[in-house]
């Protein structure tokens, strides 16, 4: 199975690990992965803060990059860029269409929408494993990022994932449906109600006394992490793919 | 009462205040977790709730559709049952309706119904102009008058107080508007609750004029729909001789057939019960028995306009029953005041913004009054996708475009203050779609990584000054992947 990696323009600049992490990961499973290098951006920033019409251009660049036949499904580490492929590419064709612009964009964002997959679905709906042979000996604690939860309906593919890691505790988080307070650009336009939600989640992440926060979103965990590093917390915010790239032999430093 | 949302401040400068509010945060997070967790186990109980959701929406839906024509019906059939219609177009209207006929029996003292369109349109405030006194007789909303304070809640207005307030505020106002407090009264809710009733059997006793809402109007009938839990609104829907409802024109549906659907999902979202104490409905009037003259103000106040909008109209289809609110984070923490609306919470930020337009600080700020988590859209029982809806407004605010104001197509210009932001937003749209000019400004902040400031200034301290910033890496992720040819001429485990 050839896979694309959709790594996010996020993970490429802030978190190689993360993609690197990916990448390993899939392999042992057997999967060819690529990078296409032309890729950088979904535009979900650009759509979120209500630039649609600027983000279109990204969408067709994406859909440029990653449509091609040569790909069986298009994997990216992240709830919310997954979710802006799959539930609001559709959302921007139609409104292009109501809006007199015909079926165009649409067309052009068909072939990718269907064929991408956030990592942990990959995983368990495709590749069909909960075991991937990972070891990890840590207790950890999973915060669901909203729009994994909500959006694509993730359900307990990323704790079941978890679960059967080697060594790991996997602790409840209280409230772990409740937003961190990240929501992209709401972070700064709204940083007191933003930095108040990622101080509970904080302090909901602390109860469990797990010395790892898990989530499938590094953009969610880079506010949780920047605030826990702020309050001096001392817990260790881990994107899940670099939980299951983790093994004895090279396990996670 | 004092408290108008006239003049507020855009919301996150109104929430910068209630999130330092310790005994807010208290009070809300205590009242919006109990309900979210007790509303989350009644709808679970219903095996057909996802059923219930999707016919509660298409109801609303066919009914927007033909809006026109059910109003006409609705006309008719109240007309042939009694009572006398009446269309307001705006707030201004409707309260001149309103204060006129007040003012043709002779009255100047009124008891309402706790009334959302009362409160969007002002009405309080327009009858005492007047020298027409309101009076207030849900528990909640006398809390808010009494402390000349504002709701805060849609079906809980008094939710940013707690007991001691409350008790606080019965001792020092009760005997200003009428039947003082009990003494001695302590914060138990039992005495509170006396002491609330006793001050409004007064009232009720008294009143010849009462003003409602509705949740409901049915147009094949023409009778109106309270439903409610402490019997006040029953009090003012019978006592008094004359009653005036004001409705928005949105409240409406075809059958009686059709209240099966919403008089399981409102109790169920709104105060998790599986029927609310008690539901009254009227038609008109009646011979001998309750009022003799009923009058049916119907409000538009913008409610035409917003159905134009094929995005933002499903809005309307909200039966105000608060789900929202008590399962959004935000509103949790910023409070409903912050929302500079008798409309707060995540149902607040889409359907202010579009009766009232955007041109206002507050109104171009709610649109972004959220994280987009979706928790608001979950819970919907008419299933409004109100995260869809923001980002349509957040659209508006910074792109403008067409817009229906007062029957009228109008262009809106894009808002101020966001210059900055669609400038960042270009260039950041450039650059995202030339790979290489991406791969410069990586390298560029992989190689300046060891002089990053920890905080930023300007504008970046709205990140910084509560949340460390990301260490950038070595080099980016696709640096790594040219040079290893994808990782495999790097030794195992290196990284």
């Amino acid at each position: 199975m050839r896979v694309a990696l959709f790594l996010t323009c996020v993970n490429d600049t802030l978190y190689p690990d993360t993609g690197r992490a990916v990448v390993k990961l899939l392999t042992r499973l057997g999967v060819d992965v690529d990078f296409p290098m032309a890729q950088t951006c979904c535009g979900q920033a650009h759509y979120n803060t209500g630039y649609r019409h600027q983000t279109e251009p990204l969408a067709r660049h994406f859909s440029d990059v990653f449509g091609s036949d040569e790909y069986d499904a298009i994997v990216t580490p992240s709830g919310s860029c997954g979710a802006m492929v799959r539930e609001l590419y559709p959302r921007m064709g139609e409104r292009a269409r109501a809006e007199g612009r015909g079926d165009g964009l649409a067309t052009t964002l068909a072939p990718v929408i269907p064929k991408t997959y956030e990592l942990t679905e990959f995983l368990v709906d495709i590749l069909g494993v909960t075991d991937v042979g990972a070891y990890y000996p840590h207790t950890v604690t999973y915060h669901p990022t909203c729009h994994g939860l909500r959006s694509l309906g993730l359900g307990d593919r990323p704790t079941r994932l978890l679960q059967a890691v080697k060594g790991l505790e996997l602790r409840e988080l209280p409230g772990a449906a409740e937003c961190c307070g990240f929501g992209g650009t709401f972070a700064m336009k709204n940083s007191d109600v933003s930095s108040a939600m990622g101080t509970d989640k904080v302090r909901n992440a602390e109860s469990t006394g797990a010395d790892t926060l898990c989530a499938a979103d590094n953009s969610c965990l880079m506010h949780i992490g920047g605030t826990m590093t702020r309050l001096r917390s001392g817990v260790r915010p881990v994107h899940i793919a670099e939980i299951l790239a983790s093994t004895e032999e090279e396990p996670l430093s | 009462m004092s408290g108008t949302f006239v003049g507020m401040p855009a919301f996150p400068e109104a929430a910068r205040e209630a999130v330092r509010n310790t005994t807010l945060r208290a009070n809300l997070r205590h009242a919006t977790h109990t309900i979210r967790d007790k509303r989350a186990r009644a709808v679970a109980e219903l095996d057909d709730w996802a059923s219930l959701r999707e016919a509660g929406k298409q109801i609303k839906d066919h009914t927007l559709r033909n809006l026109e024509h059910y109003l006409l019906q609705l006309e008719e059939s109240v007309t042939a049952a009694g009572g006398t219609v009446h269309w307001a177009g705006d707030a201004d209207e409707a309260n001149r309706i309103v204060t006129d006929l007040v003012k043709a029996t002779g009255e100047s003292e009124v008891v309402k119904v706790k009334s959302m369109a009362t409160q969007e349109i002002g009405l309080n405030e327009a009858l005492e102009a007047e020298g027409i006194h309101a009076y207030e007789t849900d528990l909640a909303e006398l809390i808010v008058q009494l402390g000349k304070d504002r709701p805060s809640h849609i079906l809980v207005p008094a939710i940013h107080r707690n007991r001691g307030e409350i008790r606080d505020i019965f001792e020092k106002e009760m005997g200003s508007w009428g039947r003082p407090a009990p003494e001695g009264l302590t914060d138990t809710p039992a005495e509170l609750a006396e002491a609330a009733r006793l001050h409004l059997r007064e009232k009720f006793l008294r009143a010849k004029v009462g003003i409602s809402g509705a949740n409901f109007m049915v147009a094949e009938t023409g009778t109106l729909v309270v439903v409610e839990s402490e019997g006040n609104g029953r009090m003012c829907l019978t006592l008094p001789e004359t009653l005036i409802s004001v409705v928005g024109i949105e409240k409406i549906v075809p059958t009686w057939r059709d209240l099966e659907v919403f008089l399981q999902t409102l109790p169920r979202s709104s105060t998790a019960e599986r029927m609310n104490p008690y539901t009254s409905t009227w038609t008109g009037t009646a011979r001998e028995d309750g009022p003799s003259t009923f009058h049916l103000v119907l409000l538009d106040n913008g409610r035409t306009d917003t159905l134009a909008d094929e995005v933002g109209r499903q809005a309307l289809r909200c039966i105000r029953c608060s789900a929202c609110l008590n399962v959004c984070p935000v509103y949790e923490r910023a409070g409903g005041h912050a929302y500079g609306s008798v409309y707060p919470g995540p149902i607040g930020a889409i359907l202010s913004p579009q009766l009232r337009g955007t041109q206002s600080e507050i109104d171009a700020s709610l649109p972004y009054a959220s994280s987009l988590c979706g928790a608001c859209y979950e819970v919907c029982p008419v299933a409004i996708d109100i995260p869809e809806v923001l980002v349509h407004l957040r659209e508006r605010v910074v792109q403008g475009g067409e817009v229906t104001r007062h029957g009228t197509k109008v262009t809106l210009r894009p808002a101020k203050g966001h210059a900055a932001e669609r400038a960042a937003m270009r260039a950041a749209g450039w650059a995202f779609g030339r790979p290489a000019a991406l791969r410069t400004g990586q390298r560029l902040a992989s190689g300046t990584r060891r002089i990053h400031p920890r905080t930023l200034p300007g504008p970046g301290r709205a990140w910084s000054a509560t949340r460390d910033l990301p260490k950038v890496p070595a080099e980016p992720f696709r640096d790594w992947w040219r040079r290893t040819n994808g990782g495999q001429t790097e030794k195992g485990g290196k990284k």
